[in-house]
């Protein structure tokens, strides 16, 4: 069967098809980008709404399949913007009602760790899941995927994405800041916070933009914002890895396009005698490909969602899923 | 030197107090060794363990002071990232709980409710409080042993925080006796605490209530 995901939990738009043998036919996607300041849910939404039918066609062109051969739709039901949510969920009942196929909800966060263990083939990894919207440390443990630390505040890519724009570095910030932070020579102190399991960035990003103002080098500044930022970020995963004795750490979400946070994470592994992953970056950043590989597994496993049950929610937790499939 | 414990910060060795400290010195001492990791920069590396090693040294000795059994510290060194402690003979109350009369275990939480409501009133959070980090003596005491996650903050949040990690602990490893245990780990601490006690169990169910796992129909949002 092929399954047809739609994914809008933020600013990407993104319509993928999976087989399901687990191939990636499509996986296509569209971005929105603000012209100035951050993501406005509903002018995000609008582009959404204006993008749907033109990726629609295109995953379906580059699957070289019609809709009709389409068996069931998976779509993010959350946790994301509002407006971005209802409108691909909108999409997606009308599809799904189109075509008299089955309609499932899938759960963002974990959509991007099963897609991982699908490319990886990675058994039972500890995932540090880390984008502009989540910041998240996730294991699977009796039936459920649990959240072993998180960010307190926001997330660590909105840490850098505002940073970037307070100092005047233009969108996309985060390779720029990691461009800049290689030149970096001088390590500057900046509030490194783990409270037990949890981060915290807040206090970071107003640090460093304020030694911005106060005149510190800004090559200086990426460098020291990044080694605090990632530092607590692996020293939160191993923490999980050493509690759960697992041996298999991934990195997935839009931040794991960071080559240091890559190489950060792979020396922790090493130490620790575990293996380390990354998916594709495609399938690291927002897409539909995971949405319909986790719709599969939750079809197949005998999830059904009647039309009620397509209700977005926006404060969707990873740790409120049965795990079925599991 | 023996490794008994190889956390995600720190290894924990058994080793001879004639070996580590003088010659004249008998029995055995816990040396905690902060490990160097790679993946950061050496300036933070230096300053999150040396920050690190001397905060548990002096929270040891504040718990002390506040009437909290904590392993004698023998000597700090933020060159080498060492803590050298006394070792302390017992049984891991991990280990014991489940296996007490009922008697016998509500005595034991008690004393460890009064404890945590003694590091409390001297304003220290643990952190990390697991029946893994309770050693049960012989003579019926109950010694805190690791504060590598405790800080000071006397906030009514990070007091809910703590008792709350507690309950966690004592939900996933003790589940056969989690109520009753828990019930008597409140009645010491709110005994000890005195007035404001509420106050912080209340906090403790708010938080529970913010829930990463619990049901959602029970929760305080949606």
């Amino acid at each position: 069967m092929l399954c047809l995901g739609i994914e809008g939990t933020a600013h990407t738009f993104g319509i993928g098809i999976v087989g399901s043998n687990g191939r990636v036919l499509a996986n296509v996607s569209r971005t929105y980008v603000p012209e100035e300041g951050g993501i406005h849910p509903r002018d995000a939404a609008q582009f959404h709404a204006a993008n749907a039918r033109a990726t629609l066609d295109g995953a379906l062109k580059k699957a070289k399949i019609g809709l009709y051969d389409v068996g069931l739709i998976a779509f993010s039901l959350g946790p994301g913007l509002g407006p971005c949510l209802r409108t691909a969920a909108t999409a997606a009942r009308a599809i799904a009602a189109w075509l008299h196929v089955p309609i499932i909800g899938v759960n963002h966060c974990i959509a991007h760790v099963e897609i991982g263990r699908l490319t990886e083939r990675a058994r039972d990894p500890v995932t540090l899941y880390v984008s502009g919207g989540n910041t998240q440390v996730i294991a699977f443990d009796a039936g459920r995927y649990r959240v072993f630390g998180e960010t307190l505040d926001i997330p660590v890519g909105n840490c850098l994405d505002v940073f970037a724009r307070e100092v005047g570095i233009q969108h996309p910030g985060g390779p720029t800041v990691e461009r800049l932070a290689r030149e970096g020579k001088r390590y500057i102190n900046l509030p490194y916070v783990v409270k037990g399991m949890d981060l915290s960035f807040s206090g970071l990003m107003t640090e460093a933009v304020r030694r911005h103002r106060a005149g510190a080098d800004l090559r200086d500044i990426c460098h020291s914002l990044q080694e605090t930022a990632f530092a607590a970020l692996v020293e939160v995963t191993e923490r999980a890895v050493a509690h759960t004795e697992n041996r298999e750490i991934m990195l997935t979400g839009g931040v794991a396009a960071n080559s240091r946070l890559r190489e950060m994470l792979k020396l922790m592994a090493n130490e620790r005698g575990a293996k380390f992953y990354v998916p594709p970056m495609e399938l690291c950043a927002d897409n539909g490909a995971m949405i319909a590989w986790t719709g599969l597994l939750m079809h197949k496993h005998g999830v059904k969602h009647s039309l009620a049950q397509t209700q977005v929610r926006q404060r969707f937790r990873t740790d409120e899923v049965d795990v079925v499939w599991r | 030197m023996a490794l008994i414990k190889k956390g995600a910060e720190a290894n924990l060795y058994l080793e001879n107090f004639s070996k580590v400290l003088h010659t004249a010195g008998e029995g055995k001492v816990i040396v905690k060794h902060r490990i160097k990791k790679s993946y950061r920069v050496p300036e933070l590396d230096e300053q999150l363990r040396s920050s690190r090693t001397a905060l548990e040294a002096k929270l040891f000795a504040d718990a002390k002071l506040a009437g909290v059994p904590t392993p004698i510290v023998y000597e700090v060194d933020r060159v080498s990232m060492r803590i050298v402690m006394e070792f302390i003979e017992g049984k891991q109350v991990k280990l014991v709980l489940d296996k007490l009369r009922p008697a016998a275990r509500r005595k034991l939480c008690k004393i460890i409710g009064r404890q945590v409501a003694r590091l409390h009133l001297a304003g220290i959070v643990h952190g990390d409080l697991t029946t893994s980090n309770m050693i049960l003596t012989r003579d019926g005491k109950v010694y805190f042993v690791d504060f590598g996650l405790g800080e000071y903050n006397p906030s009514l949040e990070a007091k809910g925080v703590d008792l709350h990690l507690l309950k966690r602990a004592l939900q996933s490893i003790h589940f056969k006796v989690t109520d009753e245990a828990y019930r008597a780990v409140i009645a010491g601490y709110m005994r000890e605490f005195g007035e404001g006690a509420r106050e912080v169990i209340k906090r403790v169910e708010e938080i529970e209530k913010r829930g990463r796992y619990i049901p959602k129909e029970e929760r305080a949002w949606h």
